[in-house]
């Protein structure tokens, strides 16, 4: 199987910026992150299907292994939408949380925090 | 009978036009109410005779508008999916009519609590899909719309506590998506498949180190949804601040549609490169921690959603061991689980609403202000625990003898990381029902006002609400529904218990069913001839019939 150079090196360009965005606290670059990655994966997807080729619609004169292969790029179509929905809902999300807490951040768990906090009193010894 | 299995895809588009219809009739709650009721239920009525007609063995592929496997989408009626659709259905419709009386009583006409039903239709739909789905691809498609309604549904009505853990639910769940994606098309790209069936041949020709790179790939992807150890700390993070039957349908559904699709990984799509040893690690680790992170919680949600993890281990056991025993034992324990947890999380619903809180330094003489709620936990939370007779007890049971008959190390040493596991999650549950139902309100920490005001009317028959009524000065006064169970919640947690005993009460017919479930999924050659047998005569096979009404979903 031969593949595209070019779509191999953008796709792991897209890929690495989108996981580095990922790392960050603020949402909107976690966005931004998976925004990028899923392209990056859907490239991916492309250059799994190889070579480009004439579309498949059959025609007596093209040999059937020249067309390009058809459902990569069904599946890339079903992708796009999915990933349009999840950065609808996300963005939904982030503006939701902006307007309550006036933060772009992924905030502490406040329950975890108590948890860690009251530890020693919450122990068997009072109610055994 | 076997007609009946073509319908399957039924079972997807009729809650999804359930939802669309519920959708449309937003302004009108009880027509909402009476639609989503009744398409569970015709889904449920649906998928048990599908359970019927594969009781016996067989399995059935439903090729979408009439293409030819490998290249169309396929979908698998075989005895292990029809029995997890099956459960999930029951499930499903007991924690619907929970959250339809929860609402009734509420009086939420309007609001933006009217999207529940479409959401949990879309919930429903996608994780019947994911269950018959017999190719990745569409496994995927299936993940992404229970994982798209679960976002609504966890996120209700916005408030800032379910925005936050919302949020990070999100992401981590995007990120396995998008893993699970990648996995998708490495496999593509090395097979130049991905149907399921077809994967199972041509998967096996590959060279082993390629195989391992595509097996963890989709293992890591699966087992951030299963929420196994290292993977699952999103869980108990997320799961306990959405209202108590969204929680309850999570708990239930959501991380065993994961462990629905390792199992698939591990019998169907490498069979030869098996990683069971990491697997077996893997659920030591998921029981031990999650169940130590159980015993350190005070908020009872919170506890619940940390067994939640811990005994998905369980189930990772059975699948790790890869034998014929081990695979029967993980199916029922799934069943099992099911079924208890989604009940223990709809009775401390019915508990935060009777005490108004679940927080253990609030609770008290829960036993005395209502004994119901009392014999309604206790059943649950000793099946949980594994206590005999109970299915919790047999499920292990099961487990231990199928990792004795392995006979290695590493399986006794799971068998004596389960029985702590049991212990302490035997610790937890006890020491809710301890400190929730047994001891006085006046000895909590900062016990509730209305358990107070419950224990100082010293009558055997306590109502709180009449205590509330009696009070105007008290701060529930101007909430009329605080302290009152509604019927129906009553009984659908009653009738979900119940199913939880008839587990034990049928457990010799259901053992024997997942005992052949498991000998059809170690010998997957009669699932791949199911899908690709008719790859000659692709015209007829199965159902195409029904393939007009649902082939437009890639």
């Amino acid at each position: 199987m031969s593949v595209n150079i070019t779509l191999l090196v953008v796709m792991g360009v897209l890929m690495a910026c989108g996981i580095y965005l990922l790392t960050e606290r603020s949402m909107t670059r976690v966005l931004l992150g998976l925004i990028l990655l899923g392209n990056g994966i859907n490239l991916l997807i492309l250059a799994m299907g190889g070579v480009a080729g004439p579309a498949p619609l059959v025609d007596p004169n093209i040999p059937g292994e020249k067309y390009a292969d058809p459902l990569p790029q069904a599946l890339i179509l079903t992708a796009i939408v999915i990933t349009f929905a999840m950065t609808a809902f996300l963005l939904g999300l982030i503006y939701r949380s902006w307007w309550l807490s006036r933060r772009d951040e992924v905030e502490v768990d406040a329950e975890d925090v108590r948890v860690r906090r009251t530890g020693p009193r919450d122990s068997e010894g009072g109610d055994a | 009978m076997s007609w009946i299995a073509s319908l399957a895809p039924v079972a997807v588009v009729l809650p999804l036009l359930g939802a669309a219809g519920t959708f449309l009739l937003r302004r009108h709650a009880v027509a909402q109410r009476i639609i989503s009721i009744a398409v569970v239920a015709v889904v449920l009525a649906l998928e048990s005779l599908m359970l019927a007609s594969v009781w016996d063995g067989g399995a059935t592929a439903v090729l979408l508008g009439g293409w030819a496997p490998p290249f169309g989408i396929t979908m698998v009626v075989d005895q292990f999916s029809a029995l997890m659709l099956v459960v999930s259905s029951v499930v499903s419709l007991a924690v619907l009519i929970y959250a339809t009386s929860q609402g009734a009583a509420d009086g939420d006409d309007d609001g933006p609590v009217s999207i529940f039903f479409p959401a949990y239709l879309i919930l429903v739909a996608g994780v019947s899909n994911a269950f018959l789905a017999g190719d990745l691809f569409n496994l995927y498609v299936g993940f992404e719309i229970l994982l798209t309604a679960s976002y609504v549904l966890l996120t209700l009505g916005g408030s800032p506590e379910r925005v936050r853990a919302g949020t990070t639910y999100v992401v981590i769940s995007i990120v396995s998506s998008l893993l699970f994606l990648t996995a998708i098309a490495m496999i593509y790209g090395a097979t130049g498949t991905v149907n399921m069936a077809d994967l199972a041949v041509k998967l096996g020709e590959l060279p082993a180190g390629t195989q391992t790179v595509l097996h963890l790939m989709l293992l890591c992807a699966f087992g951030i949804k299963a929420a196994v150890f290292p993977l699952s700390f999103w869980l108990p993070d997320s799961y306990p601040t959405a209202p108590a039957p969204v929680t309850a349908v999570f708990a239930g559904l959501l991380t065993k549609v994961g462990v629905y699709a390792i199992i698939r990984t591990q019998t169907l799509l490498f069979p030869d490169d098996r990683l069971d040893d990491l697997l077996l690690w893997v659920a030591l680790a998921t029981m031990v921690v999650g169940i130590l992170g159980a015993v350190a919680q005070t908020d009872i949600k919170r506890m619940l959603s940390f067994t939640l993890t811990s005994h998905i281990g369980f189930m990772i056991l059975g699948v790790g061991l890869g034998s014929r025993a081990g695979l029967a034992a993980a199916i029922y324990y799934v069943v099992h689980h099911i079924v208890v947890q989604t009940s223990l999380f709809l009775v401390v619903g019915l508990m935060e609403r009777r005490a108004g809180s679940s927080n253990l330094d609030r609770l008290g003489s829960l036993a005395k202000v209502a004994p119901l709620l009392a014999v309604l936990y206790f059943i649950p939370a000793m099946n949980l625990a594994g206590i005999p007779p109970f299915s919790g007890f047999l499920g292990k049971l099961g487990l231990v003898d199928a990792a004795v008959r392995d006979g290695g190390w590493l399986a006794w040493t799971l068998v004596v990381g389960g029985m702590v596991t049991s212990l302490l999650t035997l610790l937890a549950v006890a020491r809710v029902f301890n400190r929730g139902f047994w001891r006085p309100a006046s000895e909590a920490e900062s016990p509730d006002p209305l358990l107070l005001m419950a224990e100082a009317q010293d009558g055997s028959r306590v109502r709180t609400y009449q205590v509330v009524a009696d009070r105007p000065e008290s701060r529930f006064s101007d909430r009329g529904d605080v302290a009152v169970l509604p019927s129906g919640m009553v009984w659908c947690t009653g009738a979900l218990v119940a199913v939880g005993v008839a587990l034990t009460v049928f457990a010799g017919p259901l053992f024997g069913y997942a005992d052949r479930a498991a000998d059809a999924l170690t010998h997957p050659q009669q699932y791949i001839e199911a899908v690709l047998g008719g790859h000659d005569v692709p015209a007829h096979h199965g159902g195409s019939g029904t393939g007009s009404d649902a082939g437009g979903e890639h």
